[in-house]
């Protein structure tokens, strides 16, 4: 089975998409300073000649867009097409603060369900499936993007939204007869807890594929989601400023996400200097999306860490691909003068996934002067926990673990099933209370 | 062997006394409770009449709940009657991980209660002349 939805596209020899990706940017920059007054006044600012663009790697002296410019420009003051040809607005989830608009034109929104067209036939989706979709529908980008997607590429979408668990669990058994689910990971974990309480086996589901993204994930929380959903679970990487989800995915190899190079162009930067990082370090990902209407962004800041993965992949295609986002740099907390990503933790914890179970929390708080970490996660109700001191050798051990890791003292505690509260969106990992 | 019910609960005000309304309101009889703590979580091992209905009911009530193998054994309440019993699982070898014990009062026997590593434990202790208790011995 070919697992290639745009074979043309997705495989393009490197020469001619880089050739395609210089066109489009020569056309984006003058188009830009012509109709969007803070691009003129960035470019100004830079002594950057619009027509100056010249070779690819030009980019690099480019000025970059930051979160505040999108929150400046609200609502609209960035968008590059007149409101007649916008047929669509979406907002960031605002999880980091407050909301930024982006505006569709007929061709993005076309784009966009392309790219998740192309993400979900990575899959192992095909025409004849049906997916149920649980990512929330709205001003948010996961459910109508994994929706546009599934209906691009021609299969059945089942427009559920989040909430009301039980009934998840019954379109899942009942109506999902072949094809996959989208949401976010840590609702899927929910959402399989669920089906067990209510007697349910989801590993003998038709259920084959789940496509989770909105929040970063492990390759334990990988491991547990296929474990009890018995299904291939995949990453998806996107953002509402670019597009929504969509922007990269992960393939079978299940090895880093390609980035849909010939709609996103892509950097990765060094946090402090701004600079671009030599392959295969770690950076911030910036992104140009060259032919966006709506709204395009020039080196748009996603804020989030990643590095290249500068091997050719195995699946054939040719776009490049990005480690997983281990966290945002948003999200990032400083312990003690220490970075600190929440998924670092979460990695340590699902290591010992008979143990513990995989929700958390980590709690920051203030001892006086000092920072001050404790993290509450939940016991596995099927562990032997009758024995206090393996219990409390393996809180030892993971307490240590995380320490080595993150070189931060940590107070782990472990907590009763079902205490830590579940979200049916985003999980709250990080409560900050300093 | 015998079976007794093992309780997570978090080391907080109100946890324990939610346990035995739980079950008494179950009209389930306790005939002993043992709580062994850590700053932040409990665990409470208890022995009661309705094992199988307690841990249903205690399940469906969200409580994280396992049932454990016990050595139950009873011996005459009188001095040294614990240290014959200890010695006899000494001189056997056996590990012991926790032990506690309750008076029967219909008998007025005492009966001490072992989680022991060793699945043949039962056996031998009642092969040196102690009276392992069942199930339906401790709820007789």
């Amino acid at each position: 089975m070919k697992k290639i939805w745009n074979e043309a596209a997705e495989c393009m020899p490197r020469a001619q998409l880089e050739a395609m990706q210089l066109e489009q940017l020569k056309v984006l920059v003058p188009h830009l300073y012509n109709t969007v007054p803070q691009y003129k006044a960035k470019l100004d600012a830079a002594k950057i000649d619009p027509h100056g663009i010249k070779v690819l790697s030009d980019l690099k002296y480019l000025p970059y867009t930051v979160k505040q410019d999108l929150r400046d420009a609200f609502p609209y003051k960035m968008f590059a097409a007149p409101m007649a040809d916008i047929i669509r607005l979406h907002a960031s989830s605002g999880t980091t603060g407050s909301i930024s608009v982006t505006g569709y034109t007929r061709y993005d929104i076309d784009t966009w369900s392309e790219c998740v067209a192309r993400s979900i036939v990575a899959a192992g989706g095909e025409k004849d499936d049906i997916i149920h979709v649980a990512y929330g529908y709205g001003i948010f980008t996961g459910g109508l993007g994994l929706h546009y997607g599934a209906e691009w590429m021609g299969a059945c979408a089942i427009p559920v939204g989040g909430g009301n668990t039980k009934r998840q669990v019954q379109f899942l058994r009942d109506l999902v007869t072949k094809g996959g689910m989208g949401c976010t990971p840590s609702y899927a974990l929910l959402i399989a807890e669920a089906a067990r309480e209510l007697g349910e086996d989801p590993t003998a589901w038709p259920l084959r594929y789940g496509i989770y993204g909105a929040e970063p994930w492990s390759e334990n929380i990988r491991t547990e989601l296929e474990r009890q959903l018995g299904i291939d679970a995949y990453d998806i990487y996107g953002l509402s400023e670019i597009m929504g989800p969509g922007v990269g995915f992960e393939c079978e190899v299940k090895n880093g996400l390609h980035i849909q190079e010939d709609h996103f162009l892509f950097e990765i930067v060094d946090q402090q200097t701004g600079e671009p990082v030599p392959d295969g370090e770690y950076g911030e990902l910036v992104i140009t999306t060259p032919d966006k209407q709506g709204q395009p962004l020039l080196r748009y800041n996603t804020r989030d860490v990643t590095r290249v993965i500068p091997e050719p992949c195995s699946c054939g295609r040719t776009h490049r691909r990005i480690e997983r986002v281990t966290g945002r740099t948003d999200d990032m907390i400083i312990i003690r003068g220490v970075n600190v990503y929440p998924s670092q933790i979460e990695q340590i914890l699902m290591s010992y996934s008979e143990q513990l179970a995989p929700q958390y929390q980590v709690i920051v708080t203030k001892h006086g002067s000092m920072d001050h970490m404790e993290v509450q996660v939940e016991l596995n109700p099927t562990f032997d926990f009758d024995e206090i001191r393996s219990l409390e050798a393996l809180r030892a051990e993971a307490r240590e673990a995380i320490r080595t890791t993150l070189a931060v003292n940590v107070e782990l505690n472990i907590v009763e099933p079902h205490s830590i509260e579940r979200t049916q969106g985003k999980a709250v990992r990080l409560i900050d209370k300093r | 062997m015998a079976q007794q019910l093992s309780v997570f609960l978090e080391n907080a005000p109100g946890r324990l006394s939610r346990l035995a309304r739980f079950l008494g309101d179950k009209d389930i009889n306790m005939h002993a409770l043992f709580v062994a703590d850590t700053s932040d979580y409990g665990v409470a091992r208890v022995i009661c009449d309705k094992t199988d209905e307690a841990v249903a009911a205690l399940r469906e009530a969200g409580f994280s709940v396992t049932i454990t193998e016990v050595v139950a054994v009873e011996i005459p309440d009188r001095p040294g009657a614990l240290a014959d019993l200890l010695d006899a699982i000494a001189a056997e070898n056996i590990d012991i991980s926790y032990s506690y014990c309750f008076v029967e009062p219909a008998t007025k026997n005492a009966v001490n209660v072992f989680r022991l590593k060793d699945k043949t434990a039962a056996e031998r202790i009642a092969a040196a002349g102690f009276r392992v208790l069942s199930d339906a011995d401790l709820h007789a």
